[in-house]
């Protein structure tokens, strides 16, 4: 009872009282199919729109780096130009392609957006905004966010071009190779909290986290996830996919309309998805931030509601994203598997067992000061 | 033991500078915006002196011009944009004169290469930076420069007013 009334702004309440107010009439069935569909179109709702608000967020800030204003006509400060983007890419022709697989090029897109999609239920979005919380989370995440590489290649692969082709295989290298990166920045992670479970690891940094809990192998963690995320996502200067200069877009060459729609679309949510799941795992995730012994700061930080915290700090790691995408240059195809074979998977390996030690040796900062953190 | 100490070495100065380069865009992020938003602020809008938009033959208050009518411009155009009508008249104490009847200037076909201002003898001509020049009809960008009833400056004046070129 205490907790409802310290947090009012959270929407446990009304998920709660839909629950109670469906099982009173309707058969277990009946109460699940309902509720199944409210979240898949609230997902789907929250997707497009998360999409469209980084797709704005993403062309003020490059304007702001590069000195301009961006868009500015479309409404107030240029607020509907994604919008107005959004309705001519549905209005635009989807063009067939001669002499390319029809099937899988037509397949391709929904490999894409289906994998970025099935990302997106295990997100905690905040307290009770959590679709479905596996036991495995971060290794289901890993697992099916992998997905997309395969829209990808199938995308290079059947548009009968050889522009796309290279684009398609140089992300299949790009991505194989960092994803390995990524799946042990995590691991490392796992071994800290000793779960993979997103609820509980973020549970157990309500505290302290998980970035500061293991202090030195955690920051490094954290880095070489950034780094590989931001390279899975192919932007910013690992973008040689899509490389304009050289293979004009790379695997989406020969698409249209709404199909390019998609790959646009799920390229935006995959930044999302990187900088969401490197909030939960070393972030906190939707926890506020907390002090012990603090009793009256805490409740005031409990007041801001959960969601808020979390889309908060992702915004915080897109805006890095974007840092980066405007700070470096290309990479040359063996200077980026240079970077990850050479140097970012040997430094994971050392780290993880750097972590190890430290949990095993007791020299977390949780171990080391158990009544400040 | 050399090889080890350059890949440690390589990778912190890499680090080192990616962390440079992070703070120089960091800076640029708060420059000022350098867009124009050019509809609204025609008022305040700011053009070099040395934009070259419009050539414009300067006419004094008693709407004399320097132009001789030599044609050393039209020569020198390379686009043919110039054309230079003159006529011979007869002054009053009986030397035959060479004055300029009309100066045609095609806006159309003009590159701003600035060869014409460059090679006047009399600095008769001149670019000025008036840069809003569309117009609805390809025959309005061929442009009369010299004025109605206008005509060329005595030298012999108590002060001779040679208007400075660029």
């Amino acid at each position: 009872m205490l907790l409802n009334y310290s947090q009012p702004l959270e929407v446990t309440n009304l998920t709660s009282w839909l629950d109670s107010a469906l099982r009173s009439g309707l058969s277990e069935f009946w109460v699940l199919l309902i509720e199944f569909v409210i979240v898949g179109a609230l997902l789907l709702a929250a997707y497009a729109v998360i999409a469209l608000i980084l797709i704005y967020a993403e062309r003020k800030i490059t304007a702001f780096f590069q000195a301009r204003y961006g868009p500015n006509r479309v409404g107030k400060w240029g607020l509907l130009q994604s919008v107005a983007d959004m309705i001519k890419i549905l209005l635009k022709e989807i063009v067939k392609i001669n002499r390319s697989d029809r099937f899988l090029f037509f397949a391709a897109p929904f490999f894409m957006i289906v994998a970025s999609m099935l990302t997106f239920g295990a997100i905690p979005f905040g307290k009770a905004l959590h679709a479905i919380d596996f036991n495995i989370g971060v290794l289901y995440v890993t697992a099916v966010s992998s997905l997309g590489i395969i829209g990808v290649l199938l995308a290079g692969w059947s548009s009968n071009n050889k522009y796309s082709m290279i684009g398609a295989m140089r992300s299949g290298a790009q991505f194989v190779s960092y994803e390995l990166s990524a799946g042990f920045a995590l691991m490392t992670i796992v071994v800290l909290a000793g779960t993979m479970q997103f609820s509980e690891m973020i549970e157990g940094q309500r505290y302290c986290w998980n970035i500061f809990n293991g202090h030195i192998s955690s920051i490094v963690a954290f880095v070489i996830y950034l780094i590989s995320g931001h390279a899975e996502t192919n932007r910013g200067p690992f973008d040689l996919p899509e490389a304009e200069s050289e293979l004009t877009a790379g695997y989406h060459t020969e698409y249209s309309g709404l199909q390019f729609g998609f790959f646009y679309l799920a390229e935006y949510l995959n930044m999302f998805i990187i900088a969401s799941i490197a909030t939960t795992v070393f972030l906190g995730g939707y926890m506020p931030i907390q002090v012990h012994g603090w009793e009256s700061f805490n409740g005031i930080m409990d007041f801001i509601p959960s969601y808020i915290w979390f889309f908060g700090k992702t915004a915080v790691l897109i805006f890095l994203s974007l840092w980066v995408r405007w700070s470096f240059p290309r990479l040359r195809i063996d200077q980026l598997l240079n970077l990850e074979w050479k140097y970012l998977l040997p430094i994971n390996l050392v780290n993880i067992v750097v972590m190890v030690i430290l949990v095993l040796t007791g020299l977390t900062l949780t171990d080391l000061l158990p009544g400040l953190f | 033991m050399k090889s080890i100490a350059k890949y440690f070495s390589g990778l912190f100065t890499g680090i080192k500078s990616l962390i440079f380069g992070m703070s120089v865009t960091w800076k640029e992020l708060w420059t000022k915006k350098v867009t124009q938003q050019y509809p609204e602020n025609r008022d305040t809008l700011v053009i070099s002196d040395r934009f070259r938009c419009e050539l414009v033959m300067p006419h004094d208050n008693n709407n004399e011009h320097a132009c001789t009518a030599c044609g050393i411009c039209q020569m020198n155009c390379p686009n043919g944009t110039i054309s230079v009508t003159s006529q011979m008249i007869e002054s009053e104490d009986g030397k035959k004169k060479k004055v300029l009847d009309t100066y045609q200037w095609d806006l159309g076909m003009c590159t701003f290469c600035n060869l014409c201002v460059i090679t006047c003898p009399s600095n008769a001509i001149k670019f000025e930076n008036t840069f809003e020049n569309a117009v609805f009809t390809r025959s309005k960008l061929v442009q009369k420069l010299n004025h109605e009833g206008s005509k060329l400056r005595e030298k012999k004046k108590e002060q001779p007013l040679t208007p400075k070129g660029e």
